[in-house]
């Protein structure tokens, strides 16, 4: 994973409550063996219509949407199933962050996994940025700050370890794996 | 010695290295159940890194979602109509050969939805720490076990390891008090639940279900609640074991035998919340008020009872894109509204006592013109006692479909779908828009309102069938 210091960009609104992962991508394009390729399922039953052709109204279909890297969204962002392909196919898409009041536990940590920064902010900012889509921001993960172009900074809480892994692309699997005589003690001692 | 609740004393018990400011807990996992949609790319992780698994024996594959229900695909006579889907069968196989975990595959006749048959196996056992690829793993919480829903990349994590890096999450009681109605059921109770707490209500918490109405649910019933705690936000549900719990395991496959029996039931019989246990949140919820509920949005929250009415969306945005979603308006009644499709089936009511009450309503009586109905067994066990108790028979007289066992209808991925438009009543846990199929709408409750919308074509009051 590359490390990650911070993050700036335009924002795209996607300004629902309790975004589902079989929103963020639809459990038919789950019989993958892999990881690659998946942004263009991202929110595929609101991005096409049944034809495959995109939906004109849908923000992501918009103009001003292109090559935004950071994604705002309602409250309980996430909520559903465990699929990872969840945050794969966000960042396929070239997502790198995803902002809201609440996202669902399981999307959280699948995203940190993966390099997809998940930044949980108050209500008043949340509201500040729905209604200005489209504004520059910075997420600093050095800081955990999270920068408006009002040039006010809003700080967002991140776990300790989720951070430090993300800031210096390190995976958790090398971390657990330098445990194993503690988990060989744990197994003799509960004869497991 | 301080008062503990059932999850700290499970968690506690299982912490490898405990969490400090800097780093999460290091998490032993006492079973690891594995299925073909979330563990390929886990898999591969362990294959890239030279790693193997590392307990083989703690660890149990099935395939449960992308598999056909059609007896014809499972059985091999004609090739499973989703190519892709036939890609992750072989790679489950392949993998599972290859690391040397035990898979209950296509033939298998203990093979069934990964929540369905841990329980039926007796693998899930009080004070077990158990995960899955699969956010409904907090099922085997039903049993007293912290059982929660695991990403891909953790899944090949516990396959390396056997442990999780995990915070701990907060705890928070729920007390069910009274008894349910007749007619009503366990899910019209986790419904009523979910409505009352929301679908982020639970985010960041271990929920433990208590109280009277809750000690009075059979296993069967309690898997049906802690199910769905993942739909109220939750990562895992939690019901103490009693006497309901041990009586259930006893002389399952996988359950202690002998003196190891004994010496488990003295384990598990400490594993209750301490009076006085402090909870982050408690709430209360009176069961003799709960009626038989349906939901008329698009997340499992937004559910009103049977004889109530869709609220308006006063102008919530989300709202009313739900209510367009599903073709309904605000101060409408569900009640008499036709339906098109029934699917009993899913992790959530498609064990033997949810078959045995839509077979009540059924009995007799034929699904109603122009509608389809499919029943799904949780697994080939429940198919085979479905069939031996001659309910898979009233089902078929009855104008349904009987089908092998799997996820089905209530994840559109395997071939079973509903129709764009139409709309499904359905004992599954989601009514997320495209769950069932793109552009399905689902309503979710219990497998006594399924059948009774079966039988009348149309939204109805369960409790007006079963007394006729
Ligand atoms: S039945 Fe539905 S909810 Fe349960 S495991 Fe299968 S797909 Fe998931």
């Amino acid at each position: 994973m590359e490390p990650i210091r911070s993050i700036e960009s335009r924002t795209v609104v996607v300004p629902f409550t309790n975004i589902d992962t079989d929103q963020i991508i639809p459990a038919r394009f789950l019989t993958t063996t892999t990881k690659e390729g998946l942004g263009k399922y991202a929110f595929a039953d609101w991005r096409y219509d049944a034809s495959g052709a995109p939906k004109a109204d849908f923000v992501l279909n918009t103009p001003e949407a292109q090559g935004c890297s950071i994604l705002v969204a309602g409250r309980n962002f996430g909520c559903g199933s465990s699929r990872e392909h969840a945050p794969w196919a966000l960042l396929d898409y070239g997502f790198r962050a995803v902002i809201s009041t609440e996202i669902a536990d399981i999307f959280r940590t699948n995203s940190l996994k993966n390099g997809l920064v998940p930044v949980v902010i108050d209500e008043d900012t949340h509201r500040w940025l729905m209604e200005n889509p489209g504004a520059q921001v910075r997420i600093d993960l050095e800081t955990t700050t999270l920068h408006l172009p009002t040039g006010a900074a809003v700080r967002f809480p991140m776990e300790a370890f989720a951070r430090y892994c993300l800031m210096n692309g390190v995976d958790e699997l090398g971390f657990l794996l330098q445990h194993s005589e503690a988990i060989d003690r744990y197994e003799q001692a509960h004869q497991a | 010695m301080s008062s503990k609740t059932l999850f700290e004393k499970v968690w506690e018990q299982h912490e490898v290295v405990p969490e400090t400011a800097d780093t999460p807990a290091v998490l032993y996992i006492d079973l690891h159940l594995v299925h073909e949609v979330t563990s390929p790319q886990a898999f591969s992780l362990l294959r890239s890194r030279g790693l193997k698994v590392r307990r083989p024996d703690r660890t149990l594959a099935t395939m449960d979602h992308s598999t056909p229900t059609d007896p014809d695909e499972v059985f091999g006579r004609i090739p499973i109509k989703v190519e892709s889907a036939a890609r992750q069968v072989k790679e489950l196989e392949k993998n599972c050969r290859e690391f040397g975990v035990t898979l209950l595959g296509l033939d298998s006749d203990k093979r069934g939805i990964v929540h369905v048959i841990g329980p039926e196996l007796g693998a899930t056992q009080p004070g077990k720490t158990i995960v899955c690829g699969d956010s409904h793993t907090a099922t085997h919480g039903a049993f007293g076990a912290l059982a929660f829903g695991i990403g891909t990349t953790e899944v090949g994590h516990v396959l390396a390891t056997q442990c999780l890096l995990q915070r701990r999450p907060r705890t928070f009681a729920i007390n069910v008090h009274g008894r349910l109605q007749g007619g009503v059921t366990a899910k019209d109770l986790i419904l009523a639940i979910i409505g009352k707490i929301g679908v982020g209500g639970g985010t960041g918490h271990v929920i433990e279900y208590r109280g009277p109405a809750i000690e009075a649910l059979s296993m069967e019933e309690r898997m049906t609640v802690c199910n769905m705690s993942i739909e109220a936000g939750a990562r895992a549900g939690m019901i103490a074991p009693d006497e309901t719990t041990y009586r259930y395991l006893e002389g399952r496959p996988y359950a202690p035998k002998g003196e190891d029996w004994d010496r488990a039931l003295e384990r598990w019989r400490a594993l209750r919340s301490d009076p006085g246990a402090k909870f982050d949140r408690e709430v209360d919820i009176d069961a003799s008020s709960v009626e038989p509920m349906i939901t008329y949005g698009t997340n499992p929250g937004m559910v009103i009872p049977i004889h109530g009415v869709v609220p308006d969306a006063n102008g919530d945005p989300v709202h009313a894109k739900a209510l367009s979603y599903m073709g309904l308006n605000g101060g409408e009644r569900l009640e008499g509204k036709p339906i098109n499709v029934v699917f009993i089936g899913s992790c959530t009511n498609a064990r033997l006592s949810d078959l045995e009450m839509a077979a009540r309503i059924l009995k007799g009586r034929k699904v109603a013109r122009g509608v389809r109905m499919l029943v799904v067994p949780g697994s080939q066990q429940v198919k085979r006692e479905a069939e031996a108790r001659g309910l898979a028979q009233i089902f078929i007289d009855a104008g349904a479909e009987w089908r092998e066992s799997g996820c089905s209808m209530c994840i559109g991925m395997n071939g079973d779908i509903v129709a764009k438009g139409e709309y499904a009543v359905s004992t599954s846990n989601r009514n997320f828009e495209g769950r069932q199929g793109a552009g399905a709408r689902t309503l979710l409750a219990s497998p006594a309102t399924a059948a009774a919308a079966a039988v009348t074509g149309k939204i109805t009051d369960p409790r007006e069938l079963l007394t006729a």
